[in-house]
């Protein structure tokens, strides 16, 4: 088998535009073969950590390490590392087709074959540019040339703006029957964390240029619950976990906490007539990203924070 | 599909367990692999191949190198085994309770069990047996 695709380490990354700390001290990990989540809040410092992984730019302190090394100017990792931006990252006054033969001629990975079939799956028109194209096509002429790039790491950064339900499944479908066929490190951002989460394997949570976790995303799942019941029963049982939200409708408390929960937990939960139930790992992410959370104050403390779902 | 509690592998993995334990998948028979479990319910490969080795831990499932997994002799005859120990407190005891605050003599839900039995026999072949022809 060949390599599974590269791997990203950062290490102590700091990165600064002027006054404004995009990137803090930041350590992480991105496992080679992965489809990796990189979620975060607009502003979290996600399109500078894929800047600086696509060697973009170089950061202003700290390492970067692309398949163990440091990817500015390195003539070996930059044929193998493509980033997607929202913009589409492509030449926006040259025809698709002539786009197509640049990128073929840039990455020795890129296959024309499959970018034929993208093209026809989002009916994209070869003699066309870029520049004239809507906001939808332009993202799915930057997908089509992200996956038929086939680089060992691809990096997918809101792609799939403007697309429609539709081309998003066949998006998705795409992606994943592309990654089994051909095994490689993705990268996927997304603010439609509910429609990508099955496809992670690994969740990287960046929040205000910090990374909030690293972590495998069944993992990260089983981690959230939702506890609902009457109010002191509720309060009871979550009394000493990491509550992460409380929501309340008359008598009856919804408290989500975050924490595995032992078997025990789980028959105590049943004798005293609660109901324990799944957090999607959107709602898990709302929760730890929510700015009266990370300011210090204790989520559980406002009252009455809206409707039940 | 796959959106209870536990996390897609576990339900994965108990998915399996129920069509072994109904007799759907029968032993020395070949599971699907992760890579079609992956594209069938758009899911990653890795939680796909987790339910697949807690199986193989649990003896469910084993694995025929380059070839797939196959459903474990006996599993079926275990995993009935199991699921009668847990039956009692899994689901006959919340039966109970909610007959208790619904004020539901328990005399009436043992008549239903047994019409209901009394039903299943006139119209279906015998389960839960440990003969798999019983089951076909």
């Amino acid at each position: 088998m060949t390599s599974p695709g590269y791997g990203v380490t950062l290490r102590g990354v700091t990165q600064r535009f002027g006054d404004t700390v995009a990137l803090d001290d930041v350590d992480l990990e991105i496992r080679p073969g992965t489809i990796t989540g990189l979620l975060g809040r607009n502003g979290s410092g996600k399109t500078t950590l894929g800047s600086l992984v696509a060697a973009f730019r170089r950061p202003t302190s700290g390492e970067v390490l692309v398949d163990g090394e440091e990817p500015w100017e390195n003539e070996r990792t930059a044929p193998g590392v493509c980033l997607v931006r929202e913009s589409g990252d492509v030449l926006d006054e040259d025809r698709l087709r002539d786009n197509l033969d640049f990128f073929a001629g840039a990455r020795p990975t890129f296959d024309r074959a499959f970018a034929a079939e993208l093209m026809e799956l989002f009916e994209l028109d070869p003699k066309s540019k870029p520049s004239k194209l809507s906001r939808g096509k332009k993202s799915a002429f930057g997908i089509t040339v992200g996956l038929a790039s086939r680089a060992p790491l691809t990096i997918l950064d809101e792609v799939h703006l403007g697309l429609d339900a539709p081309s998003r499944y066949a998006f998705y479908d795409t992606l994943l029957a592309d990654y089994l066929a051909h095994p490689r490190t993705i990268v996927l951002s997304s603010h439609l964390i509910e429609e990508i989460e099955r496809l992670l394997e690994d969740v990287v949570v960046l929040d205000r240029g910090r990374v909030l976790l690293t972590q495998d995303a069944d993992s990260l799942r089983a981690e959230g619950v939702s506890v609902t019941g009457p109010q002191d029963a509720v309060d009871a049982f979550v009394a000493g976990r990491t509550v992460l939200g409380t929501q309340r409708l008359g008598r009856t408390t919804q408290v989500t906490v975050r924490g595995v929960l032992t078997d025990a937990d789980v028959a105590r939960a049943r004798a005293t007539g609660l109901e324990l139930g799944p957090v999607p790992l959107q709602d898990l992410f709302v929760h730890l990203t929510d700015p009266r959370r990370r300011d210090g104050v204790v989520a559980a403390k406002v009252p009455g924070e809206g409707a039940l779902p | 599909m796959f959106d209870g509690r536990d996390p897609v592998y576990l339900q994965i993995a108990d998915q399996i367990r129920q069509d072994v334990l109904a007799g759907a998948l029968a032993a020395e028979e070949q599971v699907m692999s992760t890579t079609q479990y992956a594209t069938t319910f758009r899911i990653n490969p890795a939680t796909a191949a987790k339910a697949f080795n807690q199986l193989v831990d649990e003896g469910v499932l084993y694995k025929r190198r380059g070839v797939g997994m196959f459903v474990a002799p006996g599993a079926r005859e275990r995993l009935l085994a199991e699921s009668r120990e847990s039956f009692f407190a899994d689901t006959v005891d919340p039966v109970a309770d909610a007959a208790r605050v619904l004020g539901i003599p328990v005399e009436d839900v043992v008549a239903r069990l047994r019409e209901r039995a009394a039903h299943l026999d006139a119209t279906t072949p015998t389960t839960g047996t440990t003969d798999t022809e019983a089951a076909r």
